[in-house]
């Protein structure tokens, strides 16, 4: 895997999670640490995404509604620019998740954004996650077939 | 000619002042709070935001609380908010085949690779009111088993690997995806455009729909293949970023209708299918859509199209219930102008059938016509 697309990969995961967080909780994790000055490349702004799906689950895509989705972006004074997308109107969250991206791909950072950021609030969504499939699992059905007569 | 109409203005205001106080109702009972709703009346908050075609739970929520519970009126609201936003763009097409399960069920195969959950259902209860809810009720905690980590395919994928049914129709190269909220709509309507205009339609007009085909107005032998509900991840390619950003996850409803068959000289028979698919937990309006998109469907499949449910001018045009409740309660507005101009009419009408009457009924005419 070349360097760019490793980054990549691991900024998408990073978003994976953040996405699913709450902005209370990103800020309180990013209070752990001594964050570098950064500044607003972008001002947060709130917008829509059309969702699509497919005919039949699998075929042709179409329109099914719109979403409401913030957007903002970072760039620390070492020059990354992060970005941060999600899902809702809360444009210090899409900040936060700027910042976050921001910090991920920076060399003095990024590791610790991963350990003390990311790391524990995807521990967090797997819990989240788990508990809910366990809830889920329990109202699978087992069907048996009744014996008829005496065989 | 136009006549403006002047006065009403403080009536107005006084209106809405005394709608605002009846919103409130007593106030020496708790005021809701938009997160009560959006928790404790959840499927109202889907079917809101499915019509309203925004998904945003705290938005829907607020347009309930505002409307006083007319779940059209709030659909209204959020319509009218999408317009006030810009569009960054679209999303990549959910893969519903890769949904957190929480519920999902067939009615064709017992033995589904990934097995049947019946979720948070209505089913199998005995709908019988539960006084013991009307107050201080508090839930046991759900059941918890082992999670599988096996994957849930889409049953009529299954079904699709030995030829049994037919597949989805692929995208056309470079074909852009319709979408009725930037074109007008024009007949006939192709399959996407369908889709949109049925995953945002009534509910109820849906379902009427779909129920009369049940009955035989375009009948087409429908089983429910599968129907799911769960979260799905969202991606979306922000052009600054350069890649496919995660945005998050929604919850999503989808109904795969499985149908009688089709086939023909070079094409061995299999089942056709319907396709339905709204935001949250919304099954009656899945089936519904399934049922309808499969009965649109007809003159691609050589049926005869002769019943409401398959004559997609007639659907399309009456699914959308903000259209519908503008246009039907426009009527109470006022018409003064127009009524006096068929007033106007209306007695001059009157005068002539008048004087047509008493000529015909003069002594020499009544005469006349006895000869």
């Amino acid at each position: 895997m070349t360097q760019h697309s490793n980054q990549q990969a691991q900024r998408k995961a990073a978003m994976a999670v953040l996405a699913h967080a709450e902005a209370g909780e990103i800020a309180a994790r990013l209070r752990n640490l001594s964050l570098p000055d950064h500044q607003d490349l972008r001002a947060p702004e709130n917008g829509l995404v059309m969702l699509r799906g497919r005919v039949g689950g699998d075929g042709a895509p179409f329109n099914l509604g719109e979403a409401t989705v913030s957007r903002a972006a970072v760039r620390l004074a070492s020059g990354e620019v992060g970005f941060g997308y999600t899902l809702g109107r809360n444009s210090e969250k899409a900040r936060l998740i700027a910042l976050c991206d921001a910090l991920v791909q920076s060399r003095d950072f990024g590791g610790a954004v991963e350990r003390d950021v990311i790391a524990p609030l995807r521990e967090q969504l797997m819990i989240r996650r788990k508990q809910a499939a366990e809830a889920a699992a329990a109202t699978k059905v087992d069907f048996y077939t009744m014996v008829r007569g005496e065989g | 000619m136009y006549v403006a109409v002047k006065g009403g203005e403080r009536a107005i205001e006084n209106a809405h002042r005394l709608l605002a106080h009846k919103r409130r109702g007593d106030q020496s009972v708790a005021e809701i709070g938009l997160d009560q709703i959006s928790e404790q009346l959840g499927l109202a908050v889907d079917r809101v935001m499915s019509e309203g075609s925004l998904y945003d739970r705290e938005l829907a929520a607020l347009a309930i609380k505002q409307a006083r519970g007319d779940l059209i009126e709030a659909i209204f609201l959020v319509r009218a908010f999408r317009a006030t936003l810009p569009r960054f763009g679209a999303s990549e097409p959910v893969d519903t085949g890769a949904m957190r399960v929480q519920r999902r069920v067939s009615a064709t195969f017992k033995d589904i690779p990934g097995g049947q959950t019946l979720g948070p259902t209505f089913d199998y209860t005995h709908r019988l009111l539960d006084p013991s809810l009307a107050e201080g009720f508090v839930p046991e905690a759900p059941a918890m088993a082992e999670a599988s980590i096996a994957p849930t395919p889409r049953v009529t994928d299954i079904l699709g690997r030995d030829g049994l049914i037919e597949s989805s129709p692929e995208a056309e190269d470079g074909a852009s995806v319709g979408d009725l909220t930037r074109e007008p709509l024009n007949f006939p309507a192709d399959r996407d455009l369908r889709l949109q205009n049925l995953a945002r339609g009534d509910e109820g007009f849906l379902l009427a729909m779909g129920y009369s085909t049940q009955r035989g107005y375009g009948r087409n032998h429908p089983f429910v293949g599968e129907i799911r509900f769960g979260e799905v991840e969202v991606d979306f390619v922000a052009e600054d970023v350069g890649f496919a950003v995660p945005l998050g996850a929604i919850e999503l409803t989808e109904c795969q209708m499985v149908n009688q068959f089709k086939g023909s000289a070079t094409e061995a028979p299999c089942f056709t299918r319907g396709y339905g698919l709204a935001f949250g937990q919304s099954e009656r309006k899945t089936m519904s859509m399934a049922l309808v998109d499969r009965a649109l469907r007809a003159r691609e499949l050589g049926e005869e199209a002769l019943a409401p449910a398959q004559d997609e001018e007639f659907v399309m045009s009456h699914s959308d219930n903000v259209q519908a409740t503008g246009f039907v309660e426009h009527l109470k507005l006022p018409h003064y102008v127009d009524f006096q101009s068929e007033l106007g009419l209306l007695r001059k009408l009157r005068q002539e059938f008048s004087k047509a009457f008493a000529d015909a009924n003069t002594p020499e005419a009544m005469k006349e016509a006895a000869e």
